[in-house]
């Protein structure tokens, strides 16, 4: 890695003698192939990744550069699984509690200490511990949202990182609930993640058979004849089908007893029952399925009957969920949506809708679809970005091969413009709407974040804990990618006002708050 | 329309030049101008998550309630601290409400209305917050990018609209400018006044032009309001928190600098455990109620012609599940507090409460549907003519329960 640590002059030096020779040798993730020349200009380049991934650098640029375009968003649909990230931060990963320790003794383990807790007699020691575990529960969580933004940082899958996030808010739960910060990071890594790409099918089975999701949604709770449908009514609405897709009360309701019995198990006990019920009993790691509580009477979705008995009757419900063409409209809308425009083009989302049915909801296929729409490039579809997007494609460009050593500022500006990851305590997850985030009140936030970032290194290259360590770092946004690329796209607005800068500092602070960086 | 816009806008530049002093000053102006009063003041409280109605107006006299709810309903009137206070023979109120609200009601400044609600039937959380913010008749074609909120501010000459929230909510986004601003917690900003101007440059003739400058100016105004109460917190003289901090910081800004505003109080999605006299809902209205007496002490002599409305999306189910909650359901109530209200009493059309008048067997029916209820009241408020309130809410039959 050490090789890419060049100073941003030398890069553009590097990067345009190595293209004339032909030399086709990336940086920060080497490219295996050598394609042709390509015929897109530099400003299109720029385009298309500033659109495709977090947010341009120089490095990826480097990088699409030589493989060229195509090749690189093939290689973006088709994750190299192989991949890593620089050392720097994968040492930052694989010190974390969540990456050491598997969830089911994790959480386990927290149990034990939490019932330990309750039975301490003395006051002061119990509420001593209580706090103690509580912080514990925060510490997990930050410790996931913290892998989170370094892998949207440094990951050479740039789109599978988006998607990981596109999803964790399509299926959004809330860390406040019970012990979910425990949890959220193995429902963001073992869940969702290695299908961020793949089936849709396979995305929601992970999803709905997660701890994290059964307890957020009430699932836990979901019993024959106390029953809760709470999960099952947000499994159609938000999960699948969408709103108006024709689904009824009485639909909701039978979802809800398919759904009775599947749950969790934060015990190593195995629940009692009768000898008949055992053969349907299920438990793998914190997931269980438990017979006693679930209602094996007939049963019927979407006006058709479920002929499974017991867990397989969800499989049942998943698949005719997941194969319903409402759910291929619903889900290409949103994928829409979400890279493209607010109000994404009817016949594209047609068009991807029909390929998420034909190739059984395969998400990779149904990028590709959006990716290679002539829209797609189209200048005047550039969508605003969502606070997440600003913090992370901010710090891509003012450090970008450099690593940081605390995303703790990133966190905390993230929150403060309201989109904390794992934050949103409704299930339908952030509006994917520029409306949402375009107010008058968050863009003055914005700006605020705009400064923090352009003043200095805002303490991203500072160490938590007893013996904080430091690293000179300087966001370096007068880059060449800056004069490249970026420059060109300026208006002479913008120019004015980076002309006005007083110091570097205001000059980068102008740079972020400009209204070129509101867009991907 | 467009001239209305026009000249609220006009309104708020004066505002931002001249800062406190704006509001007596204009109300002899806007009364020049043969149109409805925008100088009185309304705030509506969205309680997000559809709470328990039933938890907060109990229907004391209705046996079916009691077996309905073994584990969280709330006793009858009697001596004990934890059972409901009453209100009507009918009708009682939860005891988290003792200190807070119920001597606004006992004075004549708060009444609700049960059985309200929106016909729309998806029972879920985001389509009907979505439609009732909208405001908009259910059946025919949805204008998704217009509220009511919005309509009512460019309908009255003279409204300078506020949503206290992290993102403009539906209901305020349509044609007239709206801005936003959260006041749960205040930071003093760092990009100074020069710096405010040539960012707001860049964005001159943008699309987001207009929001970025209101954006400045907002900011501004509110570390004008805010900067005695950031002295006296340094000296520990606040000591309010949650929604009590939140209210009294939005009355701050009513009194002088906006008269129609918007906030939204989540947590009432009680689907486990939810409690009755005490627990975790007495918890969340205990702090709402506080949040609103506060907020009616701090507007002071504004308080006269202040009205507040508090509503939810739907309410729900009228019989615990197994989980000694609730889940979602149909009707509720609506809440209208202030100065210048009919207060101390329970209206619009009712029925008893027991199994035969549930709506689908499992809910609350909706008699006092929003639109029409909401349209009585702005209609008496300001004074609107039939074609005003029609621009509001279009279509709605207006229904005037006497509160204002």
């Amino acid at each position: 890695m050490t090789a890419c640590h060049r100073s941003s002059s030398t890069t553009v030096i590097a990067w345009t003698s190595l293209l004339s020779l032909g030399l086709l040798l990336g940086c920060a993730a080497p490219p295996t192939t050598v394609t042709p020349a390509q015929t897109v200009s530099n400003p299109d380049i720029y385009a298309l990744t500033n659109r495709i991934t977090w947010g341009a650098t120089s490095s990826t640029l480097e990088w699409v550069q030589s493989v060229g375009a195509n090749a690189y968003v093939a290689a973006q649909l088709h994750p190299d699984r192989s991949a890593t990230l620089p050392v720097d931060v994968q040492v930052q990963i694989d010190a974390m509690t969540i990456v050491k320790q598997p969830l089911t003794g994790l959480v386990q383990d927290l149990e034990k200490r939490r019932k330990d807790n309750d039975a301490i007699a003395d006051d002061d020691a119990k509420k001593a511990a209580q706090k103690d575990y509580q912080a514990e529960l925060n510490r997990l969580a930050r410790e996931a949202a913290t892998r989170h933004l370094l892998r949207a940082l440094y990951s050479p899958n740039q789109v599978q990182e988006e998607m990981t996030w596109f999803w964790l808010n399509h299926f959004s739960v809330h860390q406040a609930k019970h012990n979910l910060r425990a949890m959220v990071g193995d429902y963001e890594d073992a869940a969702i993640r290695p299908h961020a790409l793949g089936k849709f099918r396979d995305l929601l089975g992970a999803v709905t058979l997660h701890p994290a999701m059964l307890r957020y949604l009430d699932n836990e709770q979901n019993a024959s004849g106390r029953i809760n449908e709470n999960f099952a009514r947000e499994l159609m609405e938000l999960h699948t089908l969408g709103v108006d897709a024709g689904y009824s009360q009485h639909d909701v309701q039978e979802l809800a007893r398919i759904l009775t019995g599947v749950g969790v198990n934060l015990t190593t006990n195995t629940p009692g029952m009768r000898k008949e019920l055992q053969g349907y009993y299920v438990r793998r790691g914190l997931f269980e399925f438990n017979p006693a509580r679930h209602d094996f009477g007939e049963k019927e979705l979407l006006g058709k009957p479920i002929h499974s008995k017991g867990l397989g009757e969800l499989d049942e419900a998943l698949d005719r969920l997941a194969r319903s063409p409402a759910t291929a409209r619903f889900v290409s809308r949103k994928l829409a949506t979400y890279w493209l425009a607010d109000e994404p083009p009817s016949a594209l989302v047609q068009s991807m809708a029909q390929t998420f049915e034909r190739s059984d909801g395969d998400i990779a296929a149904v990028l590709q679809v959006l990716f290679a729409a002539p829209q797609f490039m189209n200048a005047e579809q550039q969508k605003f970005k969502d606070p997440v997007r600003f913090v992370v494609s901010a710090v891509r460009l003012a450090y970008d091969t450099k690593p940081v050593l605390n995303v703790g500022p990133m966190l905390n500006w993230i929150n403060r413009m309201g989109e904390p990851l794992y934050g949103r305590q409704t299930p339908d997850g952030y509006s994917l709407q520029s409306a949402a985030w375009a107010s008058p009140g968050q863009l003055t936030t914005r700006f605020e974040v705009a400064k923090a970032i352009g003043s200095g290194s805002a303490g991203l290259f500072r160490t938590e804990g007893p013996q904080p360590q430091e690293r000179p770092a300087f966001p370096q946004l007068a880059n060449a990618l800056y004069y490249q690329s970026i420059s060109k796209t300026l208006s002479p607005a913008t120019r004015k006002a980076l002309d006005q800068a007083a110091s570097p500092q205001e000059w980068n602070t102008f740079l972020l708050a400009s209204p070129e960086m509101m867009r991907r | 329309m467009p001239v209305q816009i026009k000249s609220a806008m006009k309104r708020r530049n004066v505002l931002n030049a001249i800062g406190g002093l704006a509001a007596l000053s204009l109300t002899s102006t806007t009364r020049l101008l043969a149109a409805p009063r925008g100088t009185s003041r309304l705030l509506v409280v969205f309680l997000r998550g559809g709470y328990d109605a039933c938890s907060l107006l109990v229907p004391i006299s209705s046996n079916f309630y009691y077996a309905s709810r073994p584990d969280i309903a709330i006793a009858k009137p009697s001596f004990e601290l934890t059972s409901a206070l009453p209100l009507t023979a009918d009708w009682g109120l939860h005891p988290a409400l003792r200190d807070s609200l119920y001597p606004y009601y006992k004075n004549g400044e708060l009444a609700f209305v049960p059985f309200a609600g929106t016909n729309d039937l998806s029972r879920s959380h985001f389509e009907t917050q979505d439609s009732i913010e909208m405001g908009q008749p259910l059946e025919g074609h949805k204008n998704y990018s217009s509220g009511f909120m919005n309509r009512l501010a460019a309908v009255l000459t003279g409204s300078a609209p506020m949503a206290f929230t992290d993102q403009l909510p539906l209901t305020f986004q349509g044609g007239a400018k709206v801005a936003n601003t959260a006041l749960r917690t205040l930071a003093k900003p760092s990009v100074d006044a020069r710096q405010s101007s040539i960012i707001a440059s860049m964005y001159q003739g943008t699309p987001l032009g207009a929001k970025v400058s209101e954006g400045f100016n907002v900011r501004d105004e509110v570390m004008r309001e805010m900067s005695a109460e950031m002295d006296a917190a340094s000296r520990n003289a606040i000591n309010a928190k949650g929604f009590e901090l939140e209210a009294r910081r939005i009355a701050k800004l009513m009194k002088d600098s906006y008269n129609l505003g918007f906030v939204d109080v989540g947590g009432w999605d009680t689907h486990v455990n939810q409690g009755a006299a005490t627990g975790y809902l007495a918890s969340r209205l205990d702090e709402l109620g506080a949040g609103l007496a506060a907020y009616a002490q701090e507007m002071g002599s504004a308080w006269r012609d202040t009205t507040v409305v508090v509503m939810s999306e739907f309410g729900r189910t009228f019989r615990q599940n197994g989980n000694r909650g609730t889940d979602h359901g149909h009707g509720t109530v609506y809440w209208v507090m202030g100065g210048g209200v009919r207060g101390n009493q329970v209206v619009g059309e009712q029925v008893r409460v027991e199994q035969a008048t549930l709506f689908q067997n499992r809910d609350l029916p909706v008699l006092n549907e929003y639109r029409s209820v909401l349209g009585g009241l702005i209609q008496s408020q300001y004074e609107l003519r039939d074609s005003q309130v029609d621009n509001v809410f279009p279509g709605v039959k207006v229904r005037d329960l006497g509160l204002i």
